[in-house]
């Protein structure tokens, strides 16, 4: 696997884009790898405060439940409702069309202490 | 036998237990007499217990017939000494009670999915409205003071610990229904859910609709609590609710001086994430055949750990199963019909009384004393072996003299023409004077 090189990562397994001031928040392919078939998704409500390193909803596999911790802090402004329907897209393109919250971030110099890709992918060992 | 065990008398076998309960005198029982004899000794001190009385008590418990059916069931092995099976798909059969189980309770509630049962109809309320804190992601609870009232003492139980505001709203003094402007006044943009009970405590059926329309306005859901079971068989299912909790008794579950009884959650599918309790679904084995499993246990405490619904990690499996086999027994058209017999009783009952509620009620209502104490009543009921009403004061002051009855398809009609004598102070003089 290949991380992309325009996310941002977290040693939790999430991943954050940057463009302007929103935050695009998702999960690792690392993560979705780990978990196995995703069943459910709970996201926070677009309007939420949520704070980098704190909980802001959680993953549901077939064997577990993940906490989802903001690799920023701001304001949740959009959620991704296919999730709602389609849990299993996060199986299939976890850092594409099924990233998680568009958050309007409060404190952009948090990106500055998240992982680049290759860094992430050096944390994670090698994978297939 | 004392020699191998190390001691010198049998009197040394009990020394660990404190004196206070032990019984230093002998047994009142004759030396040396056969087994025979001393089975037949206690079956005539069982005789002596008080039996043959008729009770108008109602509030919570009901005295329902239990079919022998219900027994023949879960009295089997294999039902009788299983716990919560932990290796929970080989136990199919088990399963399958419970899987019917949560279909039947949904049918008669209107909700899309039921759980495996929970501790009590008590219990099941605060579960519930922790429930709706978790969907609504608001705090406060407003509860109708014509919920049971222990109902709502193990509410506040609950939510003193939880960070969650309990308030009360009022009842109609004449109708002795939801004060629905009472509602409408207390509930704010804080309010996880409305509370309210139907058949409500004084007996009184609840128009669901209504105020459903009023908490969801504001955003609230509505929990509706039932404590008479055998209403469902009659009323229109409360399907404006958004989860409905209540107690089983009812469902040929012995009073047995208050427990253990089943209580139940049920709800609409799209917040099945947030309930609690355990929860059996439907699936395919791997040959394609029918089969029963656990599911969606994320939700549950053994995988979800402190973020869990609940802490509850079990179900009633076996008091649930009366229930299950008595809604079995019955049937849909059986119920319907046990229920109106209820009605009918209930109303032959209230119609020699007079009711102190205008509303229309199922099988127990509040009747006024004509000046009599309700501790009088029934003081002379029970030498006529029946035991009276509930005496409502002690939980509702502004209710003196006012006492709860109840009749169900057990009580019989001479009983009934006993307790409305007993109300009429007047023929109490004129039997005093022949």
């Amino acid at each position: 696997m290949t991380y992309p090189e325009e996310l941002r990562y977290t040693k939790e397994h999430e991943w954050v884009l940057a463009e302007g001031d929103v935050g695009t928040v998702g999960i690792t392919w690392h993560a979705q790898k780990e978990l196995g078939d995703i069943v459910y998704v709970d996201l926070p409500k677009p309007g939420t405060r949520v704070e980098q390193g704190k909980s802001l909803g959680s993953v549901e596999s077939v064997k577990a439940v993940s906490d989802i911790y903001s690799p920023v802090s701001g304001e949740v402004i959009e959620t991704n409702e296919t999730l709602s329907q389609s849990p299993e897209k996060l199986n299939e393109d976890p850092h594409g069309a099924a990233w998680l919250v568009k958050i309007r971030m409060s404190a952009p110099d948090e990106m500055k202490g998240l992982l680049a890709a290759a860094a992430y992918q050096t944390y994670v060992g090698a994978e297939t | 036998m004392l020699d191998a065990c190390g001691l010198e008398s049998a009197e040394a076998l009990f020394r660990h237990l404190p004196g206070e309960v032990r019984i230093k005198r002998p047994l009142a029982l004759d030396p040396g007499i056969s087994e025979y004899d001393i089975v037949d000794y206690f079956r005539a001190r069982a005789a002596e217990n008080a039996t043959g009385y008729a009770s108008f008590l109602g509030a919570g418990v009901y005295a329902h017939y239990r079919p022998v059916m219900v027994d023949t069931v879960v009295l089997r092995g294999e039902f009788l000494t299983s716990y919560t099976p932990y290796q929970a798909e080989i136990s199919q059969g088990t399963l399958t009670t419970i899987f019917e189980f949560q279909t039947m309770i949904c049918q008669l509630t209107g909700m899309d999915v039921a759980n495996a049962s929970m501790y009590d109809g008590s219990t099941a309320v605060p579960e519930a409205a922790m429930m709706a804190v978790r969907v609504t992601g608001r705090d406060r609870v407003l509860v109708a003071r014509t919920v049971h009232p222990e109902y709502r003492e193990v509410l506040r139980t609950y939510a003193l610990h939880q960070g969650m505001p309990v308030d009360d709203f009022e009842y109609q003094s004449d109708s002795g229904s939801l004060d629905l402007e009472d509602l409408d006044r207390k509930l704010d943009d804080h309010t996880a859910a409305v509370i309210v009970q139907t058949p409500n405590f004084f007996g009184v059926v609840e128009n669901i609709r209504s105020v459903a329309e009023i908490a969801h306005r504001r955003g609230a859901l509505l929990i509706v609590i039932f404590t008479e079971a055998v209403a469902l068989g009659l009323l229109a299912p409360p399907a404006d609710a958004d989860i409905v909790a209540g107690e089983l008794q009812s469902f040929a579950i012995s009073p047995s001086y208050g427990g253990p009884y089943a209580g139940v959650i049920a709800t609409k599918e799209k917040f099945i994430r947030q309930m609690p309790g355990r929860l059996v679904g439907e699936t395919r084995d791997s040959r394609g055949n029918r089969a029963f499993c656990l599911t969606l246990a994320t939700r549950e405490q053994h995988i979800r750990r402190e973020k869990a619904t609940s802490n509850i990690c079990t179900n009633q499996a076996l008091i649930a199963l009366m229930a299950t086999v008595f809604m079995s027994v019955y049937g849909k058209q059986g119920l319907r019909e046990l229920a109106e017999q209820n009605l009918a009783k209930a109303h032959y009952l209230s119609g020699k009384l007079k009711p102190r509620f205008t509303g229309p009620f199922f099988n127990e209502f509040a009747a006024v004393t004509n000046g009599r104490s309700p501790n009088d009543i029934n003081q002379a009921l029970l030498k006529k072996k029946i035991v009276g009403g509930l005496p409502l004061a002690g939980w509702y002051p502004e209710l003196e003299n006012s006492v709860l009855l109840c009749a169900t398809e057990m009580t019989r009609r001479e009983r009934m023409d006993e307790v409305a004598q007993a109300f009429s102070p007047v023929r109490e003089q004129e039997q005093v004077q022949v």
